[in-house]
């Protein structure tokens, strides 16, 4: 029945400072190393050249890009010629509220150093490219149960302490 | 609060933590290559420990180092281990190290299975979680194969937090393990009532995934999802199934009629813009559907009008979404998008470039004979405005494209578009004179009635030193001068002033000219003087003729000394012609009409496939001599006119002695096809006899000073000529719009044309079809023959009665590197009813034709429609292919039931599908810059094609390229252009195409090369079918 591969409704996510330093990437397609690291250049270069006034849309090889900024970073997501831009713009608003609740307004440094954390919001957030969930609420539940389960921090850092 | 119980626990002292890590990178940032290959090593030391808590923390900082860009994949066994953790502290770190990096190709996924099942089925459901949302990154077919009972079974799990995980990851079990899909559906569909919200729309979303893929499977869920929808209040959920919606109403267009009303409701009622965005964006494609079928139940004016309050809003995103939207209705519904031309104008002055391109696509559809001029003019303000030349250039290039559409067809004034083309030739640093020369050309050529005024334009534009100043600089614009000297010598019987024009054409300065450009102004100097000598004849004052001659004699040595071989040839032939009329005029002699006859013959627009279709009538060989042959210097001399094309054509080529028969006839039909295509190829002015002039000397003619010290500001009333068109254009219509309603009332059925067009304008705006063109232009199309077939017929065996397959077009899968899809347009040219048509293909070992499950690999596919006489409709059939570095050839036929009145017969058609190289390719569009790094990656091999005796226009030449083999343009500058495009297995194919003397050559690079040869093949093919 199933002749073609999916349709998905986000290819992959990208995070990354306003030097073009990659924070955090997070694929929903399977791809090589060598063009995951191809493809975040390319995109890093392309977006950093925008003018600030610009629209967040942009047409990049047979996909869209969907960017917005929220202070020092970018935050980046590619979706196929039939997705909604404006709901992927919805999304990365929603991951950035979720991290500032978790982190307690979230700063670069935070997911920087806590970078295991925003990979564990994102996949309550997220899964295959799919919103899983729509409630805030649910995905900062399941986050810090799991947290409780976790009896030991490796190696103690302090979170907040940065 | 989780956080800080966690911050409470005990600090392990190892080498170095996460945090430390990340430190010690920021700390080194001037030798990080070093600082981090220290980590790994100590890293690799941990790895080797057996407590697992130091091993998960060398894995977490693997992770971190991974996202850095460093391999880690020699530590896939270790993030084994550390997922296999009994603790969920190092489980979790472990699958998302293996979320991150692991592959289709990690071998040690294979050990994974049964920790996975284990971790499923933990009895914590935070276990389980963690192992699905590891598992959605990297499952396997064969984790797929092994796992889908497992996940199947989660889908029913008590705790809503792992059913709609299970739901999620169903969809990634069923395209890499595609059998599951038919025991697993029904409960997917079950999820659909789940209690949980976020289980429902979980299984929404992946029955909106799978529709979307293979609609037609689903068309039975469309009343359920139809309730969901009323029922619904999560715009998410909504946006996912209008979306299903918009996969299912092609294949249903009854459901388009009953979702017009759900959706309008949403339309009007969300405060979601992403909401209406979909509904927007779908009632439009539901339109495209009933187009097509002719069903369309409404104009989608409610949807243009919530798009235009998109477009106003303030938010750029908004703005770009709402045009993109409205160029997809535009397609359409023409009409109800012409009405917002303000506000697309208006998105001109935005500062958003990406928003400014998308308001010029607009334009160009949106334009009509009514607005022509308008926005035009619109646009002309902005290339004032416009910062940057890039924008500009595009700017001007729009409005080009904007004119000359289908035809020249919403020009109704060609003087006011001459003036345009002039006015653009102010441009400073644009890179595109040779369009515009191209257009001052065209134009003149097949519009009659214009020759006179643009005759006195691009004198003007001769006269004008500045074109000639900017000659170095800006080499482009100095194009323009080309067309301006072939026009005043070509239609020089309109020239208000030949002397003056003809001195202008050989000032020195001319001299700085490129030499192709020099070339034509000796060419036509000489074509003026034969006007001039003519227009003289006859009278007793001789002063004027004697005085060009000298004129001549005085100014052409200069160009004799030139370094270009064309202009030092013209110059010294013509030198010398007019020194030997110089000598015959001094005894009296009459040489006008000798001199005219030199260029005499009239130059018509003919198309370029004219001579190819003429038949050749019977009793006609063509290569049988007519008369003995001549010795071969006569033989090429058909024609005199033709003296200088000649002279061109036996420098190219040496000339032979000894040339056969059917050598001759070739380049004999070759010439002819040149000469026909070839706009330079001309009739002399014919003469009008005209009196006695006083005698005008050179140093007596005014030249006019034109101030450029403030780029595109110019001086009087010569710039703003062409607003003086739409004034003039403006008053016309209301005039004739007066006399309509005159006629009217006086008449009502003088002519039932009139009449009703009066009756419309009483009640609305006057619609396209009433505005007349304000002189009888005639535009030229172009010229075939009386007898000559249809363009359409031309590869057809007009005997066949049931004639099918008109178009077939091949195009690669974006989704899918194996895939291709070919749309076949099925057209019954016959008088009976067509049914039962069955299309089946000869499959190859790497071509086959996907069918339906279960049957057969020879088995046909049945049409899903029937023709009645006159009919055509389009389906679609679906290929995967293995391999697309070879073109292929599939044969296969048509069987169908052709129906007459008292029998009916069946029928079979054979046919060849042609899969091109080509149509493997997709249309990708790229940046200059990544364009570069492309080329300079040592992975690309290179090749290079020419292309001999291309006579095309080099923008046509490109959008040929374009069009038929799926290119895109990177950058064009003058006659060279970059081109690429993508095959959809991901090869690149990079083209430089240089064009010079009708000879194309192409350099081409790809990564694959055999795959490029035969696209270069193939775009070989398609200029000598031209």
């Amino acid at each position: 029945i199933i002749c073609c591969p999916p349709p998905l409704q986000m290819q992959f996510m990208l995070l990354f400072s306003r030097q073009g330093k990659l924070r955090l990437q997070k694929w929903y397609v399977p791809l090589s190393d060598k063009e995951k690291k191809k493809i975040t250049r390319e995109l890093v270069q392309t977006v950093l050249a925008r003018k600030p006034k610009m629209c967040s849309f942009l047409e990049w090889r047979d996909l869209k890009i969907v960017y917005k900024r929220y202070a020092s970073l970018y935050f980046c997501c590619a979706i196929e010629d039939q997705d909604n831009e404006l709901i992927t713009l919805e999304i990365i608003h929603r991951y950035v509220e979720l991290l500032d609740k978790y982190f307690g307004s979230v700063c670069e440094l935070d997911i920087i150093f806590n970078f295991e954390k925003a990979y564990f919001i994102l996949d309550e957030f997220l899964l295959g490219g799919e919103a899983q969930e729509t409630s805030k609420k649910n995905v900062l539940k399941a986050i810090e149960q799991a947290d409780l389960l976790q009896e030991v921090r490796l190696g103690g850092g302090d979170l907040h302490g940065i | 609060m989780a956080l800080k119980m966690v911050k409470g626990s005990i600090d392990r002292i190892f080498d170095k933590n996460l945090q430390d890590l990340v430190r010690g990178v920021r700390s080194h940032r001037e030798d990080e290559a070093k600082y981090i290959s220290s980590c790994i090593d100590e890293i690799k030391q941990e790895l080797k420990q057996d407590n697992i808590a130091v091993k998960a923390n060398a894995v977490c900082k693997l992770t971190y180092l991974q996202m850095l860009g460093y391999d880690i994949s020699w530590a896939a066994f270790n993030i084994v281990e550390v997922m296999s953790s009994s603790k969920f502290t190092y489980k979790r770190i472990g699958y998302l190290a293996a979320s991150q990096c692991f592959h289709d190709g990690t071998d040690v996924i294979m050990l994974t299975t049964n920790q996975i099942r284990k971790d499923l089925s933990s009895p914590n459901q935070y276990d389980t979680g963690v192992a699905l949302t590891g598992l959605s990154c990297f499952v396997t077919p064969d984790l797929a194969r092994d796992l889908a009972n497992d996940i199947m079974t989660l889908m029913s799990h008590t705790k809503p937090y792992i059913r709609k995980k299970a739901v999620l990851i169903m969809y990634k079990v069923f395209l890499k393990y595609p059998e599951s899909l038919r025991p697993a559906f029904p409960r997917l569909k079950e999820k659909l009532d789940d209690p949980d919200p976020g289980v429902q729309s979980a299984a929404v979303n992946v029955i909106c995934e799978l529709a979307r893929r293979n609609p037609r499977n689903y068309l039975s869920l469309a009343p359920l999802f139809f309730k969901l929808m009323t029922s619904s209040t999560n715009n998410w959920v909504l946006i996912k199934i209008i979306k299903l919606f918009g996969a299912l109403t092609p294949l249903e267009p009854r459901l388009g009629k009953k979702l017009i009303e759900p959706l309008t409701n949403l339309i009007h009622s969300t405060s979601a813009m992403s909401l209406l965005y979909e509904c927007v964006n779908t009632v439009i494609a539901d339109c495209c559907v009933c187009v097509k079928t002719d069903t369309c139940p409404r104009p989608p004016q409610l949807c243009v009008q919530k798009l235009r309050i998109l477009i106003e809003d303030s938010d750029q995103n908004l703005k770009y979404l709402g045009l993109l939207a409205m160029s997809k209705i535009l397609k359409t519904h023409p009409k109800s998008v012409q009405s917002h031309k303000d506000l697309v104008l208006q998105c001109l002055d935005d500062k958003d470039e990406s928003i400014r391109l998308r308001a010029l696509d607009l334009l160009y559809g949106m334009v009509s004979k009514k607005n022509l001029m308008e926005i035009v003019k619109k646009l002309m303000v902005h290339v004032d405005k416009a910062e940057g030349t890039t924008y500009r250039d595009e700017l001007l290039t729009k409005i080009i494209d904007i004119c000359s559409q289908s035809n020249y067809q919403y020009i109704t004034n060609f003087e006011w578009y001459i003036s345009i083309l002039v006015e653009l030739t102010r441009l400073e640093g644009t890179r595109h004179g040779h369009l515009i020369a191209s257009q001052m050309l065209d134009v003149a050529v097949r519009v009659k009635a214009i020759r006179g005024f643009a005759v006195v334009q691009m004198a003007t534009l001769l006269d004008n030193t500045t074109l000639l100043a900017g000659s170095g600089q800006h080499k482009s614009i100095c194009e323009v001068l080309y067309a301006a000297a072939w026009i005043c010598g070509e239609f020089s019987e309109h020239l208000e002033d030949p002397v003056h024009t003809l001195e202008a054409m050989l000032r020195p300065k001319v001299a700085t000219l490129p030499g192709h450009i020099q070339a034509i102004y000796i060419q036509n100097a000489a074509k003026l003087f034969a006007a001039v000598l003519n227009g003289q004849q006859g009278t007793p004052d001789c002063q004027t003729m004697q005085e060009s001659s000298q004129l001549l004699i005085d100014r052409l040595p200069l160009f004799v000394q030139s370094a270009d071989l064309e202009v030092q040839e013209r110059a010294s032939c013509i030198l010398q012609l007019v020194k030997f009329i110089q000598k015959l005029q001094h005894k009296e002699v009459e040489v006008g009409e000798e001199v005219t006859a030199l260029f005499a013959g009239e130059l018509n627009p003919v198309a370029p496939k004219a001579q190819k279709k003429v038949p050749v009538p019977d009793g006609l060989d063509l290569d049988a001599w007519i008369n003995e042959p001549p010795s071969e210097s006569e033989s090429e001399d058909e024609k005199p006119v033709a003296v200088f094309a000649e002279e061109e054509l036996r420098h190219a080529r040496p000339h032979h002695t000894e040339v056969d028969e059917k050598e001759l006839a070739r380049r004999r039909e070759a010439r002819k096809q040149e000469q026909a295509n070839n706009p330079f190829y001309i009739k002399a002015s014919p003469t009008s006899q005209k009196g006695y002039q006083d005698s005008t000397g050179v140093e007596h003619i005014p030249v006019v000073q034109i101030d450029l010290s403030v780029p595109l500001k110019v001086p009087g009333g010569w710039m703003s000529t062409s607003d003086k068109y739409l004034k003039l254009e403006e008053e016309r219509r209301q005039r004739e719009r007066k006399e309509r309603g005159k006629k009217e009332k006086k008449k009502k059925k003088k002519r039932e044309k009139r009449s009703g067009m009066g009756r419309r304008h009483d009640s609305g705006p006057e619609s396209e079809e009433d505005i007349a063109p304000a002189h009888m232009v005639d535009i030229v199309t172009e010229e075939m023959p009386e007898n000559a077939l249809s363009s359409d017929d031309d590869e057809k065996d007009p005997n066949d009665p049931y004639r099918a397959l008109d178009v077939c077009d091949i195009q690669g899968n974006l989704q899918n590197g194996s895939q291709v899809v070919v749309s076949i347009i099925f057209e019954n040219k016959s008088t009976s009813f067509l049914k039962s048509m069955e299309f089946n293909v000869l499959d190859s070992l790497n071509s086959k034709l996907q069918r339906p499950e279960g049957s057969g690999p020879h088995d046909g596919l049945t049409v899903p429609f029937q023709l009645p006489p006159g009919v055509s409709n389009e389906a679609r059939f679906i290929f995967s292919v293995q391999s697309i570095v070879m073109p292929q050839r599939l044969k296969g036929t048509l069987t169908f039931i052709v129906k007459a009145d008292d029998s009916s017969t069946h029928e079979k058609l054979d046919f060849k599908l042609h899969f091109t190289c080509s149509s493997y390719l997709i249309t990708t569009p790229c940046y200059s810059d990544t364009f570069a790094k492309l080329l300079e990656s040592a992975d690309l091999k290179g090749t290079s094609v020419r292309l001999q005796e291309v006579s095309l226009p080099f923008h046509h030449l490109l959008a040929k390229i374009c069009f038929h083999h799926h290119f895109s343009v990177v950058e064009r500058i003058d006659s060279c252009a970059s081109l690429y495009s993508r095959s959809i297995q991901g090869h690149h194919v990079c083209l430089l195409v240089k064009y010079a003397h009708q000879t194309v050559t192409i350099d081409a690079k790809c990564d694959e090369s055999s795959l490029l040869g035969n696209v270069l093949e193939e775009i070989k093919k398609t200029f000598s079918q031209s």
